[in-house]
């Protein structure tokens, strides 16, 4: 239908889907990495843990901080599932579709979106509950504090799904991303795509392997650990009196 | 692949349906064919039509992959038959016809009814309001660069072996797919049609348009002219979001 302005809303949500996925997929590269200090030692842990509550650039530290960053990671987090959303099979039938197209075609990038769908369904739960209980109890990081909410307040299960979903939706994402957009393009599509997806699967084995090693390590401090004494971790080397 | 010997005996397993007889129901049906040598799915086919079914429907023209006729699944995979060697596929091969078409019987498929619907509703044609035509007026030069470039989208051959790969189309049967999207590339391109970026956007940026293509590929993977689709899609959707962004 012919109006006089046109109607920019379809480009924007295109454009705010790739966008906050982009971010997330980013953060969550971080996060990984981050979290993951922990197979170095309990100290670089708890290093990590006080620097983004602005330990180093404060001298004290705000759990504050972390809420903050949860909270907005959160908003993003929404926004990008709800606008995503719009491209779900929106009925039996059109699941069976795609489905069955992608089997019966044998095509991998048909099969990797399904994994997309399927594993942003499962985050919408696991993604929502973790985020949540990061914003409200960003104080409850570190060593222990992490290790027991692993083990003791059995989050690992929980995490483990949530690892592997958001491990394969993000990568199967910035792959599709970049082919999408035509990013680094080169001259021969065959050529980069076929790169693009090598580097997917290379980050995608990392990731999970690096994430699956922490968890296994909270899990193991968790259940070795004597928590009686609180879930603080004493620093030999860092002295702060609230912490 | 294992090479064999030449006497391979196929078993090519077709999906046989006449939609005009009410009593038919869809159902597979199994031919054994003695392979020759450089044999393609378009002899084969003619060969069981001659020797052992003469009510076996499907399509052929050119037999040379330009008229784009004879697209169907080759083991789930849309392509042309014509092109496709027995010799590169196992032996056991299983046909049916393109799905969303609609289906005149077998594997013949009415691809044009529906690309005359596409090419209708995108305006697949030159449109200069002020330009009248004339005979006696010599053409716009043009660069042979852009020329080839024009050429090289215009190579489709409406076949549909895109729209039967594209998954986002078949959950969603108004998308336009690849075939309207890369038309509407070689219009923008071309300095003759008058058309603006906003004109453009009217017609393809929506979600059954530019953005309702969700980069499943299926269309870059399968189009038997190896058409650079996916990077015209990806031109095509950052042209729109420009345009989205002016005024």
């Amino acid at each position: 239908m012919k109006r006089e302005k046109i109607d920019k809303i379809p480009a924007r949500l295109d454009l705010i889907q790739s966008s906050t996925g982009l971010i997330l997929a980013l953060f969550i590269m971080g996060h990984i990495l981050f979290e993951a200090s922990i197979l170095i030692s309990h100290e670089m842990m708890y290093k990590v843990t006080i620097m983004f509550e602005g330990y180093y650039f404060f001298g004290e530290t705000y759990p504050g901080i972390v809420s903050f960053l949860a909270a907005a990671v959160f908003s993003i987090f929404i926004l990008h599932a709800g606008i995503a959303m719009r491209k779900f099979p929106a009925s039996y039938k059109q699941y069976r579709t795609i489905k069955d197209h992608a089997l019966s075609m044998k095509h991998e990038d048909s099969s990797l979106w399904i994994i997309q769908v399927v594993t942003g369904f499962v985050m919408f739960f696991t993604g929502s509950v973790h985020l949540y209980i990061m914003m409200t109890q960003a104080s409850n990081i570190g060593p222990y504090a992490s290790s027991s909410r692993v083990v003791e307040e059995l989050m690992g299960p929980l995490y483990l799904v949530l690892l592997v979903s958001v491990v394969l939706h993000a990568f199967i994402g910035l792959y599709r991303l970049a082919l999408k957009w035509g990013f680094m393009e080169g001259k021969s599509t065959k050529v980069s795509r076929k790169r693009f997806k090598y580097l997917m699967k290379i980050m995608i084995v990392f990731y999970l392997a690096l994430g699956t090693l922490s968890l296994a390590k909270y899990t193991y401090i968790g259940l070795s650990h004597d928590f009686s004494d609180g879930l603080r971790y004493q620093s030999p080397d860092i002295k702060m009196e609230t912490h | 692949m294992k090479k064999e010997n030449a006497n391979r005996v196929l078993k090519i397993s077709i999906l046989r349906f006449d939609p005009n007889n009410p009593k038919d129901f869809p159902h597979m049906q199994t031919f054994e064919v003695l392979e020759a040598e450089g044999m393609t799915l378009f002899i084969a086919l003619n060969d069981i039509r001659e020797h052992q079914d003469n009510s076996l429907m499907f399509d052929f023209v050119c037999r040379a992959g330009i008229c784009g006729s004879c697209s169907m699944l080759v083991n789930g995979r849309p392509t042309l038959a014509c092109r496709t060697l027995t010799s590169k596929l196992e032996r056991h091969i299983t046909l049916a016809p393109l799905p969303l078409f609609q289906l005149i019987g077998d594997l013949s498929i009415n691809t044009g009814k529906w690309m005359r619907g596409l090419n209708g509703r995108l305006e697949t044609w030159i449109h200069d309001k002020e330009a009248e035509f004339s005979f006696d007026k010599l053409e716009q030069k043009m660069e042979p660069e852009l020329a080839n470039e024009i050429y090289e989208l215009d190579r489709c051959i409406e076949c549909g072996c895109c729209v039967a790969g594209c998954g986002t189309i078949q959950m969603r049967p108004n998308f336009v797919g690849a075939v309207g999207l890369n038309k509407i590339a070689r219009y923008h391109l071309d300095p003759r049609d008058k058309r603006e970026d906003k004109d453009y956007y009217e017609l393809v940026g929506d979600e059954e348009g530019v953005f309702g293509c969700m980069t499943l590929l299926g269309c870059e993977d399968v189009c038997p002219k190896n058409l650079p689709l996916q990077s015209k899609i990806a031109y095509l959707r950052r042209m729109m979001i420009k345009t989205s962004m002016k005024d």
